[in-house]
């Protein structure tokens, strides 16, 4: 069994390469195996277990040496909505069972991490979810993917450091190993506020660290790139992930459709490494041909200097946002206070 | 910039004064305080209108534009939001009693499979910030639960959101629906959520994309306006 503070097969392949390919997309590719607009994916590992190991294989022989449970929606929270709240243990256990299969008949050694997405809710005292509440949700589901056979749990997605949070002590109780992705898709930073600096900061500061930490989906790879170099410049001892989306999304014929080439992917691949990134891989609209073309290009690109921001624009698309609010001036509000009441 | 200890009694203030220090009230998000303004100019023999308009809306609106410029972010913008509906709904009946001009009404709820409801939630807030009337019908609704509320509620705007990739083909779903029945044109239509973009909004059929909540108050504003004056062209 494995245990958080055991060498485990992430901490091996972290130990003997310079960088990990990660996976790329699984809401797009499902989409484009038939899965309908509002249905939950997590129900298919039960439902069609052999476009779930479709799905991961898809991965692992486009080169990927890591890849992400069919899971992310599967908390109580998330579950609820297709009435299927009870059924955390049994899909999650699924995603995970049928993760393990294929990396296990992959031949070489691939790493199977258990996706965990955001509940959906926001945190007390803002909002409904308290801590406890979140702390339990989270652990329900660790139980399962680490009963069905994961590597390392993977929390993506993220917006609020509370709920990160919660969602690590909840990895504790699980006694599982954990690496943890926000998504930086406001100005910047993430939906709550929180900057990539910000970021670097709080998980040094956990009493259960996650074995690497980073970035993905949000606004296109080019701010997903200004974002690893944001870690950069924190001095991060943590491995930092970068998975970035494949550009933007298009409609066509009732198909979302992301506008990045598998081309741009492996250059964006290479700025990753280069601006500090070890575990790289895409997100939503990032396909095999992406992965194959990312995995090419590591493997024959020799490592240079991280790219500028310019570089980062020039190659790969412009910001979404002017900064990203790691710089010395930005934070501060603009606005002139009247005096504040104690009251 | 000042971190003066003096405190204000809020009584005490010119009535610009108490406007300008609740723009700063609803900006820091104090419910109390934004209630004891609201009905301190109630007492003064402030309009219900007014004080909406000009010392609510005005300050949600300062909240809006640095929430537009990445200045505030969502929680900033949540606690502003609940001091503005502390005022809210002090004003709310009285408003209907005085039958104040209405700004417009609202139908709005996240499609389908999402359960995401945070931009959602900023959006009604911010259009109930603006004087709009917003009536929500939650996450994951599906066609009809769109189409009823339509039916029942006959609101000017019909907002949809969506945070997954997953769910936003959803949107196109419903309005293919409406067009199916012949509304689609009596309503404005807009869509929002972290995945979209203004071309997926134009691809769907949407009047319009909005990126936030500030930009959905914004469109919902000018849209409104055209309409009416559309119908006042043709009386």
């Amino acid at each position: 069994m494995l245990e958080a503070s055991a060498q485990t097969p992430l901490d091996r392949m972290l130990a003997a390469r310079d960088w990990i390919l990660a996976d790329g997309a699984t809401g797009t590719t499902l989409f484009n195996m038939g899965l309908q607009s509002g249905d939950a994916p997590e129900l298919w590992n039960v439902e069609h277990p052999d476009r779930i190991a479709a799905l991961y294989r898809g991965a692992v022989e486009a080169g990927s040496d890591l890849f992400l449970t069919n899971s992310f929606g599967g908390n109580a929270s998330r579950l609820k909505l297709h009435d299927a709240q009870g059924r955390v243990d049994e899909l999650n256990r699924a995603a995970a069972e049928i993760g393990r299969e294929v990396a296990d008949g992959a031949g070489r050694p691939v790493v199977v991490a258990g996706s965990v997405g955001p509940t959906g809710d926001i945190m007390a005292p803002m909002g409904t979810l308290t801590h406890e509440a979140a702390v339990e949700m989270f652990h329900e589901q660790a139980e399962a993917l680490k009963a069905g056979g994961v590597d390392v749990l993977w929390l993506e997605t993220i917006s609020a450091p509370e709920e990160f949070r919660a969602a690590a002590e909840a990895f504790a109780l699980a006694d599982m190993p954990w690496c943890g992705t926000m998504s930086f898709d406001t100005a910047g930073r993430t939906m709550m506020g929180m900057t990539s600096s910000a970021m670097v900061r709080m998980v040094g500061k956990l009493p259960n660290p996650p074995r690497a930490f980073g970035a993905n989906c949000g606004t296109g790879s080019s701010d997903l790139l200004r974002t690893v170099l944001g870690f950069a410049a924190a001095g991060p001892e943590l491995p930092v992930i970068a998975k970035g989306n494949a550009g933007i999304p298009k409609y066509h014929d009732g198909h979302i459709h992301y506008d990045g080439t598998p081309e741009l992917m492996a250059d964006y691949a290479v700025m990753a490494r280069n601006a500090g990134a070890r575990i790289i891989g895409g997100c939503c609209g990032t396909t095999p041909d992406h992965l194959r073309a990312m995995r090419a290009a590591l493997e024959t690109r020799a490592p240079g200097p991280a790219p500028t921001l310019e570089e980062i624009a020039g190659s790969l698309g412009a910001f979404s946002s002017a900064d990203d609010g790691t710089g010395d001036t930005s934070g501060a509000p603009a606005r002139e206070r009247r005096g504040r009441r104690r009251v | 910039m000042s971190d003066q200890d003096d405190d204000i009694i809020l009584s005490e203030l010119s009535d610009d004064d108490l406007v300008a220090q609740m723009f700063d009230d609803l900006y820091d998000g104090l419910r109390e305080e934004i209630e004891e303004g609201v009905n301190i100019l109630l007492e003064r023999g402030w309009q219900p209108y007014d004080i909406l308009t000009k010392a609510l809306v005005g300050g949600m609106t300062i909240v809006g534009n640095d929430f537009r410029d990445g200045i505030l972010f969502v929680p900033e913008v949540l606690l502003a939001a609940n001091a503005m509906k502390g005022g809210m709904a002090i004003l709310k009946p009285l408003l209907v009693e005085t039958g104040a001009p209405r700004m417009g009404k609202m139908v709005i709820g996240t499609v389908k499979g999402d359960i995401h409801d945070i931009g959602k939630n900023l959006v009604s807030m911010m259009m109930e910030g603006a004087g709009f009337e917003v009536v929500d019908l939650g996450i994951n609704n599906a066609v009809d639960k769109y189409l009823d509320a339509l039916e029942a509620e006959q609101p000017d705007i019909l907002g949809m959101s969506a945070l997954l990739t997953t769910t936003m083909p959803y949107m196109k779903v419903v309005i293919d629906t409406m067009k199916e029945k012949g509304i689609r044109e009596d309503y404005i239509v807009l869509v929002g959520g972290a995945p979209l973009n203004e071309e997926f909004g134009r691809a769907i059929g949407a009047d319009a994309y909005c990126r936030d909540a500030a930009v959905a108050v914004e469109t919902a504003k000018a849209f409104v306006a055209r309409k009416h004056n559309r119908i006042a062209a043709r009386a």
